[in-house]
């Protein structure tokens, strides 16, 4: 009876085995197919397998791709930003903040506020600088009190409960905080003023034609990702974090005070996706109350194909989503003929998040965590 | 004189389960005392209800003659009292080094800010934690040193793991320090090894310590005292020759000789 039962169970296992397996020929012959097609079209645009799929093709000139590829990356930047919080919080609370994207949006419209006042008073105009510095550490603040309040208010009554229950709490939360922001500011979409000539023109750095602003958002970035980098692997308060998320119960009996630990955790994480917002706000120079929704999302995306828990491993996972949403509409679904490939920006980096989970389900860098840790 | 530790009449229930009924224990300075019983007596709880883990329904535990009922775990740290667990919990993605160093978390002072700016009192404060913590694990020989701070926990073997878990609860700088069980499941040599380390960790350091021990040679060495614990009730007290040779132990750890039951 026994082996009858495992026999069948075996085999409905293998058949879903087996539709997944399916899937994933698929995609990577589209990939390759699409890959191969576009360099058929970059070598000889003539050839018949460039024009196979779509004989409208022109290729990509390298100025182009370039171009592509400094857009994706400073997009990915700022996917990388918000997505260490989604890790952060994750690693030491194992459940997903899926507000942490309106933390995001807290920043920009901060940073919206802020520098329209400034447009009016004229400082922004008279010392753009200072008042950019301003409306950083403004955002960071307007960020890290949310994140942190979000933690005190929703989050913590909720600790020792399944962690589905923060889970669904952290929609609800979501939800709460953009209806609060449509109140208060109304639906409306609010532009950041213009920025100076000087910091928005094209420089050519490498051979690297890029805007001002982009240049700011990736350097910004980098010092940013650099900056957690140290405060969680050599401070005492970073190690306390490590301890935390590896075990609550043994980190208290060395003497860390675990609520704090969280507090900061949440804290690190919200200043990320307030300079997150800013650089958003200075890049797309637009913000709404839903601001923070695809973004969001896209970030929770990053950390997964990262390896959610794991910092370096969110801003790889950021800046290569970034990237492939960038390039992969116009070098892999082009030559395919695919119609409208600039509108699929989103679908392409589902589609990343898909492949990922299919082969790699622990993410880039994720960790095998043994049962042992997670019990 | 006070005791160091004092506990009077602790009562712990679990949904109606006495796991502890009208504890009452102490422990003096520079003491080394053994708490042994059958599985299940509550010695385990003993230790939780100590460490902050579970907060007991009655009775008053004193440290230094002061309350530390209510206190939360990583207060009741910074008093000075540190644990180890009879599963051994390390950090175990962290290094060696790491997992001592966080342990010193309670004893230093420096903020985010002061390593943001790199100041001079942050450097000084994370050398002295680095100097401490390798004094520490040269406490345990040549196994825990050099090549070894940089390791992950998880590779450790299990011996090693369990020494790295007493060095972690030393650098706490604690002024009692309770084990539980440390040598279980460790050969007779490593067993031998740790049960002299254990009297170093009193004359050397000078922690009291307060051990659970299933291994009765190893309570028979280090034991200035020895308490027996059943059904969560203290039944025997006294040297270890005392307790080994008192019926109501030999009862709770053998049962009772079949003639007498009738």
């Amino acid at each position: 009876m026994t082996a009858t039962i495992e026999r069948k169970s075996a085999r409905q296992v293998s058949k879903v085995d087996r539709f997944l397996t399916l899937i994933r020929i698929f995609l990577v012959s589209l990939i390759v197919i699409g890959v191969l097609a576009f360099i058929a079209q970059q070598v000889a645009p003539d050839n018949p397998f460039a024009r196979w799929r779509n004989p409208d093709a022109v290729g990509l000139t390298g100025d182009q791709f370039k171009g592509l590829l400094m857009s994706g990356l400073s997009q990915g930047a700022m996917y990388g930003l918000i997505a260490l919080g989604y890790s952060m919080v994750y690693g030491v609370l194992g459940f997903i903040n899926f507000a942490h994207g309106e933390v995001f949006m807290a920043g920009a419209m901060t940073g919206f506020i802020a520098s329209d006042k400034f447009s009016a008073n004229g400082l922004w105009e008279s010392n753009f600088l200072l008042s950019l510095v301003i409306i950083i550490v403004l955002a960071i603040m307007v960020s890290t009190l949310t994140a942190v309040l979000m933690e005190r208010v929703a989050y913590r009554p909720l600790r020792e409960s399944p962690r589905l229950i923060p889970l669904i709490t952290s929609i609800g939360v979501s939800f709460f905080i953009q209806n609060a922001v449509m109140g208060v500011f109304g639906p409306s979409t609010k532009s950041y003023p213009q920025l100076p000539q000087w910091l928005s023109k094209q420089r050519s750095i490498l051979t690297f034609e890029i805007a001002g602003t982009k240049l700011l958002v990736l350097l910004v970035a980098a010092m940013s990702m650099a900056g957690l980098w140290y405060l969680v692997e050599r401070t005492r308060t970073g190690k306390a974090m490590r301890a935390v998320a590896e075990d609550k119960e043994i980190a208290a009996l060395m003497g860390i005070n675990v609520n704090r630990t969280i507090v900061t955790t949440f804290a690190v994480g919200g200043a990320m996706a307030g300079i997150a917002g800013i650089l958003w706000g200075l890049l797309f120079r637009s913000v709404t109350h839903m601001t923070g929704f695809l973004p969001g999302i896209k970030a929770f995306t990053a950390a997964v194909v990262g390896g959610i828990g794991n910092l370096p491993g969110a801003m790889i996972g950021g800046i290569s989503l970034g990237s492939a949403e960038s390039i992969a509409p116009l070098v892999i679904l082009e030559p395919l003929g695919v119609p409208g490939v600039s509108q699929l920006k989103d679908a392409v980096a589902f589609t990343v998040l898909v492949l990922v989970l299919l082969f790699k389900p622990s993410g880039l860098f994720g960790e095998q965590l043994s049962a042992e840790d997670r019990a | 004189m006070s005791h160091l530790m004092e506990i009077r009449d602790l009562k712990i229930t679990f949904g109606g389960l006495d796991a502890l009924s009208g504890l009452n224990f102490h422990v003096d300075e520079g003491e080394i005392v053994s708490v042994i019983g059958p599985n299940g007596a509550g010695k385990t709880t003993f230790f939780n209800a100590i460490t902050g883990l579970v907060d007991p329904t009655e009775g008053d535990i004193l440290f230094d003659g002061e309350s530390i009922l209510g206190l939360d775990p990583h207060q009741v740290t910074g008093l000075g009292i540190a644990r180890t667990f009879q599963n051994v919990r390390l950090f175990p993605n962290m290094t060696v080094l790491e997992n001592i160093m966080v342990a010193q978390h309670c004893r230093t002072s420096q903020l985010v800010l002061g390593a943001l700016l790199q100041t001079s009192a942050f450097k000084k404060e994370e050398r002295e934690i680095e100097e401490r913590a390798k004094e520490v694990l040269a406490f345990f020989g040549s196994r825990l040193v050099g090549y070894r701070y940089d390791q992950p926990a998880f590779v450790l073997s299990y011996a090693n793991r369990r020494r790295l878990e007493v060095a972690r609860a030393m650098a706490t700088q604690p002024r009692l320090m309770l084990l539980d069980e440390p040598v279980a499941g460790m050969n007779p040599m490593e067993t031998a090894e740790l049960t002299a380390l254990i009297g170093r960790l009193r004359s050397e350091w000078g922690f009291t310590i307060v051990m659970i021990e299933h291994d009765m040679r190893v309570v028979r060495d280090v034991s200035d005292r020895v308490v027996v614990l059943d059904h969560g009730v203290p039944i025997a007290q006294g040297s270890y020759d005392e307790v080994s040779t008192n019926p109501d132990v030999v009862e709770a750890y053998l049962g009772r000789p079949a003639e007498d039951q009738a």
